[in-house]
């Protein structure tokens, strides 16, 4: 195939521990040199590094064994948990640093956005960084010239341009840097997670400006923590863990099984945190998700129905208490709560606890763009003093639904709730009598 | 092959050129049959680990050219930036030291210079004396001071010591003006030797990247070097001809004293401003090219073999 623009092979990765803190001090190579003066004396232009690599206590794959083949145009998200090796990779892709084995072919010219403003100098104008920026990034002086007036509209800050960039605010810095960066026009872009900094507006503002870009077209190669980001603009992800290649492939699969994955990790309430709480009178052990018919499920569609099931025990002593409140949380990716869901909203007692039973929640229309969503939950006793809160006890995976029944599916850069509305028309004439219609319709 | 041209940053090597087989780093190939889809007429680059020897691409460096630019102009942007004097310090520095020299040395120690009034002796020498003593402190710190942009984007490396070389043209010119008011006021009128001026000026710099190139890799790994480099341009300043004439040296040693390169660059820019006496200049100044040039092809090698581990080292 032709159109393949990245091919990795059997890329590896070796780092040596702590290589990055403790300087070698020349104390060490003299001390060395002494020892055995020619050896040291051949190594200084030796390009093997010899024994060194051989022994592996105090070395670490940051990398082994990475294969894979991106296609011209391909827009692919990388994930994984810290320490996977996803900088490594973009590190050796952009040619930063070099890989201990394997080799990569990559064909068109590269960019690389590893960190905003790399090279701003403060002291320099917001004018001249965008310049100096823009050429360590490896644009030509025409092509800045000609893209100025473009990039400094795109970063709003078109009064402070004449001002240094010390004096900025830190998200006018960041804001700058990035429309420098979202300027480039290389055939292959690698992002690494930059976009955490800067505020929300302006996070939207560059995922749009990178899905222009990945329509034009452009391979780009997109490194974020942020699930529902890569999710929403990477058809393809690859997941990364320790060095290697977990799973390659359509987004929504792999991204789910990451999820899985990553919330077994962290356990759906961990078996010795039930253990620990075992003298709390009321406890959550398990929750799951599950269809009107009863069927476990791992993803539910925007729109569709779905049960939360939380499988309790509690102690005889609390058996008969009528006062029970149950707390549901749903949160973005952000860890912003979207909503909540209690019995103590719809006021409905769960009474006549068992020692072990179940708590159902049923949501007749799950009101929620897809995407992945965090679910956290509480329980409270009325009048007593046990509240059990769990961080995170799953996830709720929303896969695309026909919410309105239309065929047409937002996804979350229209915001993440759906709401259920119509529309109508209605002209001048009609205005008084189509009023009168919706009071009367509102009083019922 | 438009494509080609814009992704002109990449230096285009040919499958069979001897360059790809020599461990390059990184090569580039044209594909040979003319393609009909985009895909085929972007470059193709290589990366895996290098081994063996390595080339030392200046073709790719020449691509980089506009990143050199931009370093050295933003050296210079930032330099005199937030001080009270700007450029001035530029004039300042080899003018004060001037001043000190002709002090203690020229008027207290009356050290002999050549029939040449003292204060000009001395400047002609201080004006590339700073040029390589301040190229030389900057360079062998620059990778270390650019340590953001090595672990953050790609380009060759070599940019770095270079811009930080060069940055010291502009302060060397501006106090140049001095030196062309202080020979107006001494009646010096300079021979046709003055033609020679610019491969003097070439040397000086060409020795301070020949060391800082050293020094610079050699920081990346052990810091001591920023400890050190002070005391090796304090120890070269005398051993260079700057207070004091090279006729001092007795002439069998000159041979030995040649080996400093500063020797044969302060000794021409006398002969070539001043018409001081070239008494046995020429070989000085050819013993002192073959050091700096030995130094330099070291250097370079040196360099570029380091080069691939500073971004995981700095």
């Amino acid at each position: 195939m032709n159109n393949v623009s990245i091919r990795a092979q059997k890329l590896a990765k070796l780092y040596r521990i702590g290589q990055r803190e403790s300087y070698r001090l020349l104390r060490d190579v003299l001390a060395d040199a002494m020892a055995s003066p020619f050896r040291a004396a051949a190594s200084v232009f030796d390009d093997r590094q010899g024994n060194e690599l051989r022994s592996t206590d105090d070395h670490v794959w940051a990398l082994k064994g990475v294969s894979f083949e991106v296609k011209q145009g391909q827009v692919v998200g990388i994930i994984g948990p810290n320490g996977a090796g996803k900088t490594t990779l973009l590190k050796i892709l952009s040619r930063i640093t070099e890989p201990t084995e394997g080799q990569v072919e990559i064909r068109g010219r590269v960019g690389s956005l590893l960190e905003v403003g790399t090279g701003f100098h403060p002291e320099l104008t917001g004018r001249e960084n965008i310049y100096l920026n823009g050429a360590i990034l490896g644009m030509k002086k025409a092509e800045i010239e000609r893209k100025f007036d473009e990039i400094v509209e795109f970063s709003g800050v078109e009064r402070f341009i004449d001002t240094p960039v010390k004096r900025y605010s830190s998200g006018m810095y960041v804001r700058l840097a990035f429309a420098v960066a979202a300027h480039l026009e290389p055939e292959i872009l690698l992002v690494d997670e930059v976009l955490a900094v800067g505020d929300l507006a302006f996070q939207r503002k560059c995922l749009g400006k990178m899905e222009e870009v990945s329509h034009e077209g452009r391979t780009v190669i997109f490194v974020s923590h942020n699930l529902n980001a890569i999710w929403s603009l990477c058809p393809q992800t690859l997941w990364l863990d320790t060095g290697q290649i977990v799973d390659f492939g359509e987004s929504g699969r792999v991204i789910t099984r990451y999820r899985q994955h990553m919330s077994r990790l962290s356990g759906v309430i961990p078996e010795q945190d039930i253990l620990k709480r075992s003298n709390d009178p009321l406890r959550i052990t398990n929750f799951r998700l599950e269809d009107l018919e009863g069927n476990p499920c791992a993803s539910v569609p925007s729109g569709g129905a779905v049960r939360m099931v939380l499988d309790y025990v509690s102690d005889p002593a609390v058996a008969g208490k009528r006062d029970v409140y149950i707390g549901i949380g749903v949160s973005n990716e952000m860890g912003q709560r979207l909503f909540s869901l209690s019995n103590r909203f719809t006021d409905q007692q769960l009474s006549e606890m068992a020692s072990q039973g179940q708590f159902v929640c049923t949501v007749p229309c799950l009101p929620l763009v897809p995407g992945q969503y965090d679910i956290k939950l509480a329980c409270q006793i009325q009048g007593g003093e046990s509240v059990q809160k769990v961080h995170l006890v799953g996830a709720l995976m929303v896969r695309e639904g026909d919410f309105f029944a239309s065929g047409r599916i937002p996804d979350s850069s229209f915001g993440h709730v759906l709401v259920p509305h119509s529309w109508s028309q209605r002209s001048e004439a009609s205005w008084n009598l189509e009023g009168d219609r919706d009071a009367e319709t509102s009083d019922h | 092959m438009k494509a080609t041209r814009i992704a002109g940053d990449i230096t285009t090597v040919r499958e069979e050129d001897a360059v790809r087989r020599v461990m390059t780093t990184v090569q580039q190939e044209l594909d040979s049959p003319p393609a009909l889809t985009a895909s085929q007429e972007l470059p193709l680059t290589v990366i895996r680990p290098s081994r063996g020897r390595i080339a030392l691409n200046l073709r790719e460096l020449w691509e980089y050219r506009e990143l050199l630019y931009f370093l050295i102009w933003r050296d210079i942007k930032v330099r005199y930036k937030q001080t009270l004097l700007g450029v001035a310090w530029a004039v300042l520095q080899p003018f004060l030291t001037m001043v000190v020299f002709s002090i203690f040395f020229g008027n207290l120690a009356k050290v002999p210079s050549d029939g040449i009034p003292y204060p000009i002796f001395a400047y002609t020498a201080l004006l590339p004396w700073q040029l390589f003593s301040r190229a030389l402190t900057e360079s062998s710190n620059s990778l270390v001071a650019n340590q953001r942009l090595i672990t953050k984007v790609y380009f060759p490396r070599l940019v770095i010591p270079i811009s930080a070389v060069l940055g010291g043209l502009v302060d060397f010119g501006i106090a140049f003006v001095i030196l062309i008011g202080m020979m107006a006021y001494y009646h010096i009128v300079p021979t046709l030797a003055v033609l020679t001026l610019p491969l003097f000026l070439l040397l000086a710099l060409a020795t301070a990247l020949a060391v800082g190139l050293w020094l610079s890799a050699l920081n990346v790994q052990y810091r001591d070097v920023h400890y050190l480099t002070p005391f090796i341009t304090q120890f070269w300043l005398f051993a260079t001809p700057i207070a004091y004439s090279a006729s001092l040296v007795r002439y069998r040693w000159r041979g030995l004293y040649g080996l400093n390169p500063m020797v044969g660059v302060v000794e021409g820019f006398r002969w070539a401003l001043l018409n001081s006496p070239a008494t046995g200049t020429r070989s000085l100044v050819l013993i002192s090219a073959a050091v700096v040039g030995l130094l330099l092809i070291g250097g370079l090698a040196y360099f570029r073999r380091m080069e691939k581990t500073f971004a995981d080292i700095v």
